[in-house]
């Protein structure tokens, strides 16, 4: 029997404009080689499923750092800042670019690393993800979960924290997307996700996107009546799968 | 889905929270995804005082029916109340409402 070993803690990381905030960081002990991963979360926050799905990360094999992207509204626990944050109407993207981006160099910059950073995040997060593989040339792999908002029907809805439609900025996309939905969410609706893998599929770009029935938003989270375990369980191996085959420096591990 | 609406209604009053009393002037109401409810969407209400920074909150997860339930009474309460002592009036008595940026 082999000896399993992770360490997970609170660690801080440069972002935007220099600010220094905390990140969950979990990551397999070991000598590596390893590749690295941004996990970008929800709109309520920086909470217990976010950090349950960094380590699950960090448990297959990717040391995965979780920034919590409202520390600037700190002190206070996650939930009181979150509720701040809300109430002034989120936080900016060009601010959680800065942060993703300090993110991956955090990651990027350990002595395990092979040097392969994804980017993976859930619900607002995964908007986020979007962005940021459209924004940031040096991921290596992204993983949109369910994102709302990547399309923007009604023009009225940006704003100056979020000026453009990350549908918008798909041009730019380096790298390989994977999209997981349900297919009773609403925001992203069916349409929706049509509508933006025929811009993915227009432009030429590498992706793959898995829909699945009997399932809405958020149907990893087991902390929710949302939760579809069997979904989530193929959910889970794709992302594992998608990021063996596009982080992986080994043919071994490719081949995993 | 996540969203980022919150409807502002101006208050005056009281809350008890973790601190001990304190005055409020603002409940933040929403409707997402909650922190702590074991529920996909719930009712949030955060009572602040935001003259003040609004930093401590009283805060509120409820499901959509007990959310509706709780207006009922709240509305029938005061109608037996003010029955019973007439009305009471102060220099808020008509708070202003607002909307903060949706995405």
């Amino acid at each position: 029997m082999s000896y399993e070993s992770m360490l997970a803690e609170t660690v801080a990381f440069t972002g935007h404009k220099g600010n220094v905030g905390e990140a969950y960081y979990a990551r397999p002990l070991g000598p590596g080689p390893w590749p690295g991963v941004v996990l970008i979360h929800h709109m309520p926050g920086w909470d217990w499923w976010i950090k349950e799905a960094t380590r699950t990360l960090a448990y297959h094999g990717f040391p995965t750092i979780a920034p919590h992207l409202y520390f600037r509204e700190g002190p206070g626990s996650p939930d009181d800042v979150g509720a701040r944050v809300r109430a002034a109407g989120g936080v900016s993207d060009e601010q959680v670019m800065g942060d993703v981006r300090g993110c991956m160099n955090f990651v990027r910059a350990q002595p395990y690393s092979n040097g392969k950073v994804g980017v993976i995040g859930f619900c607002s997060g995964g908007r986020h993800a979007y962005l940021a593989a459209c924004t940031h040339p040096d991921f290596d792999a992204a993983v949109d979960c369910w994102g709302g908002n990547v399309i923007v029907d009604d023009k009225a809805q940006l704003n100056a924290k979020r000026p453009v439609a990350p549908i918008d900025l798909t041009e730019n996309l380096r790298c390989p997307l994977l999209g997981l939905f349900g297919n009773d969410d609403e925001n992203p609706n069916r349409d929706q996700v049509n509508r933006t893998e025929a811009v993915l599929k227009k432009l030429g770009k590498t992706y793959e996107f898995h829909r699945y029935d009997g399932a809405g938003h958020a149907f990893f989270n087991a902390a929710r009546n949302a939760y579809r375990p069997e979904q989530a369980l193929d959910g889970w191996s794709k992302v594992f799968a998608f990021f063996d085959r596009h982080l992986a420096t080994t043919a071994a591990a490719r081949a995993a | 889905m996540c969203s980022y609406i919150v409807e502002k209604a101006k208050l005056l009053g009281s809350a008890k929270g973790p601190n001990g009393w304190m005055r409020i002037d603002t409940a933040n109401v929403y409707y997402d995804h909650p922190f702590h409810s074991p529920l996909d969407h719930v009712l949030g209400i955060d009572f602040i005082n935001e003259a003040q920074g609004g930093r401590e909150r009283v805060a509120l997860e409820l499901s959509a029916d007990s959310a509706r339930a709780l207006v009922d009474k709240i509305l029938a309460a005061l109608a037996s109340g003010e029955a019973e002592h007439g009305k009471g009036a102060h220099p808020h008595a008509s708070p202003a409402r607002g909307r903060v940026a949706a995405e």
